[in-house]
């Protein structure tokens, strides 16, 4: 899948593994896990909402956006929250587990 | 926490104003509490990078970087001498007490006099398709830079308007990120028409020219006096393409996978509403604004604002209301240092320029109240939940929900979660047009506690109190927080169910109210 963000800086920090549904991807120190999943992949969340799909937007902790899910159901909001090793983020509702991502109803 | 003097200070905020408020009540013998939501301090406009990234100050902030370093360095000093609460947020404000949330830790913190430096965010305007992946606000777009060294997009369009628009272009094709066209709402001939007051400060004027003739000069496509059409793009992978319709008549289109949006600032003012100071209704602003003096105090006493949360003008002119509102806020304690008067009269007659100068560039880059009565019934006006201006149009037709918070009460347009940040201003417009009545008749939204989602983490943590108040208070906060999550994990459609994102107002009444009024 394409990646959103695109690196211009910062280039050569060390990296590590975070997991999005399932796949490794890489994440280097310092970014913020909105950043780590943007440069990975092209959203962060399914709109519970309407059909599309979500990438954040004020990045300052003011539109609450880009909340995601962690495997075991913990809820990050993705623009404050710095990327550690061995975070697993759920992005999709249809492959989260069953009670991790409420559904839409209706 | 208590102060050497007895008189017990809390800041709220680490940007130019939050910085200097703190440093002028050190100065004054008194150690004051900052709070701040961020990691570092140096608020929005400020942003430090984080620890181990390498951009020199030049790099991230480009003329004014002299500026930004001295207010890093002047904090970093200062750290000794005051209690610093970073990635903190303040979600509350009762009479005498600031309520905190810090990851899972809740904690109240009394207060004789409270400074509110809260900032601003971008204000926005919808278009159809701002709510695809890919559509970011022009100050998101500068934090993905100065933050995290990273581009929101391979190609981006700037559009809107605002100083912010040619600074965040400029520093995109500074860092060598593709910048497809900058699309500025506002005409060359409003831009003259400010003149006069934009040449209040001439040196700010001539770094807002140099950063449009550097786009010039990369060859980035500018265009003023844009309509915006339409975002284009897919539910699943986002922003395509912008369509806007030129000063000329003519449409186009400009592909790319990003757009950057924004209409100059808003004052973030909804800490300021939950301490009950009284608003009124800015007209040249078109927007409703707390009431402060001349030097930053509020209509409530011990509350004092200051910077770009109670009246936007820029960093600089946030530094010295910084100071100036630290100096009336100890002048009513009786502890003002000799030579307070003095002071206090140079930083008004510097702030005075700053504000014609800030009306100069309202008047520059006009907030285009117009659009909202031409947007598309199928334009998402409320990000958060998808409601768009069609549903929010007839509730005031059909409801006569002619207010604001009756309309958001219908429509649910100002309640999900950005609480109206990004909404309200533009759904304001929205209602005055339909109903054909004037902006200051629709009213404001009440600000609501908690400002920002709490996570039920908060409500475990709160188990720890046990004083009786305490008790009382825990018990409070986990209520709400349990609504909170309610509201906005479960995500069903049964809108009297997640409209009690709070149960209880700051001043106690209840969610219902809502639907009564």
């Amino acid at each position: 899948m394409n990646a959103r963000f695109v690196r211009v800086a910062e280039a050569g920090r060390p990296t590590f593994d975070i997991v999005i549904d399932g796949r490794v991807a890489q994440a280097a120190e310092g970014d913020t896990l909105m950043v780590a999943l943007l440069a990975a992949q092209d959203a962060l969340r399914d709109s519970e909402f309407d059909e599309g799909r979500r990438a954040g937007f004020c990045l300052m902790g003011a539109c609450q956006d880009c909340w995601v899910w962690t495997a075991q159901g913990e809820r990050l909001r993705a623009c404050t929250t710095p990327a550690a090793p061995g975070m697993s983020i759920v992005t999709r509702n249809s492959l989260a587990g069953e009670g991790v991502w409420p559904h839409a109803q209706g | 926490m208590a102060a050497r003097t007895g008189l017990n200070v809390v800041v709220i905020g680490a940007g130019p104003a939050g910085v200097r408020a703190a440093q002028t009540l050190v100065a004054a013998g008194l150690r004051p509490t900052v709070v701040d939501e961020g990691r570092r301090d140096g608020g929005q406009i400020y942003r430090r990078q984080p620890e181990g990234f390498k951009r020199s100050y030049e790099t991230l902030y480009g003329t004014e970087a002299a500026r930004a370093e001295a207010l890093h360095g002047e904090f970093d000093a200062l750290r000794a001498r005051i209690d610093y609460l970073p990635e903190t947020l303040v979600w509350n404000v009762g009479p005498k007490a600031v309520h905190l949330v810090s990851g899972a830790r809740y904690q109240e913190l009394a207060f004789d006099a409270l400074i509110v430096c809260s900032g601003a965010t971008d204000r926005l305007m919808p278009v159809p398709g701002w709510h695809l992946a890919g559509a970011y606000s022009l100050g998101g777009a500068q934090v993905a830079l100065k933050s995290q060294g990273c581009a929101i997009g391979a190609r981006t369009v700037m559009m809107g308007t605002g100083p912010l628009l040619y600074l965040v272009a400029a520093q995109y094709v500074k860092a060598g990120a593709t910048v497809s066209a900058v699309l500025d709402t506002s005409t060359f001939g409003q831009r003259l028409r400010a003149l006069p007051d934009l040449l209040r400060m001439p040196a700010t004027l001539r770094k807002g020219l140099t950063l449009m003739g550097a786009l010039r000069g990369a060859g980035v496509p500018v265009h003023r006096g844009v309509t915006p059409l339409a975002i284009e793009g897919t539910p699943e992978h986002g922003v395509t393409g912008v369509r806007v319709k030129l000063a000329d008549g003519d449409e186009l289109r400009v592909a790319c996978d990003a757009v950057a949006l924004g209409y100059h600032l808003r004052s973030e003012t909804q800490l300021a509403d939950l301490a009950g100071c009284a608003f009124s209704f800015d007209q040249a602003a078109r927007q409703w604004l707390p009431e402060v003096d001349e030097d930053g105090r509020s209509s409530v006493r011990g509350v004092y604002l200051a910077g770009d949360g109670a009246r936007v003008r820029g960093a600089d002119a946030a530094e010295r209301a910084g100071r100036l509102v630290a100096l009336a806020a100890l002048q009513d304690a009786g502890a003002a240092p000799s030579g307070t008067p003095a002071e206090a009269a140079r930083l008004r007659s510097e702030l005075a320029r700053y504000t014609r100068f800030a009306q100069g560039l309202r008047n520059a880059f006009p907030w285009p109240a117009h659009f909202a009565k031409a947007l598309p019934d199928h334009t998402v006006v409320c990000r958060c939940e998808a409601i768009t201006a069609g549903e929010l149009r007839h509730v005031v037709r059909e409801m006569g929900a002619t207010e604001a918070n009756r309309a958001k009460a219908f429509s649910r347009v100002g309640m999900g979660r950005c609480q109206g940040r990004f909404c309200a201003h533009a759904g304001a417009e929205v209602i005055a047009a339909e109903a054909g009545v004037p902006l200051e008749a629709v009213g404001r939204l009440r600000g609501q506690a908690p400002v920002k989602p709490l996570t039920m983490m908060v409500s475990a943590a709160t188990q720890g109190v046990d004083d009786a108040p305490g008790r009382a208070r825990e018990a409070g906060l986990t209520a709400q927080t349990q609504a909170q999550t309610t509201a906005q994990a479960q995500t069903t459609t049964q809108s009297a169910a997640r409209a009690c994102t709070s149960p209880q107002t700051q001043h106690g009444a209840p969610c219902a109210k809502e639907f009564s009024e």
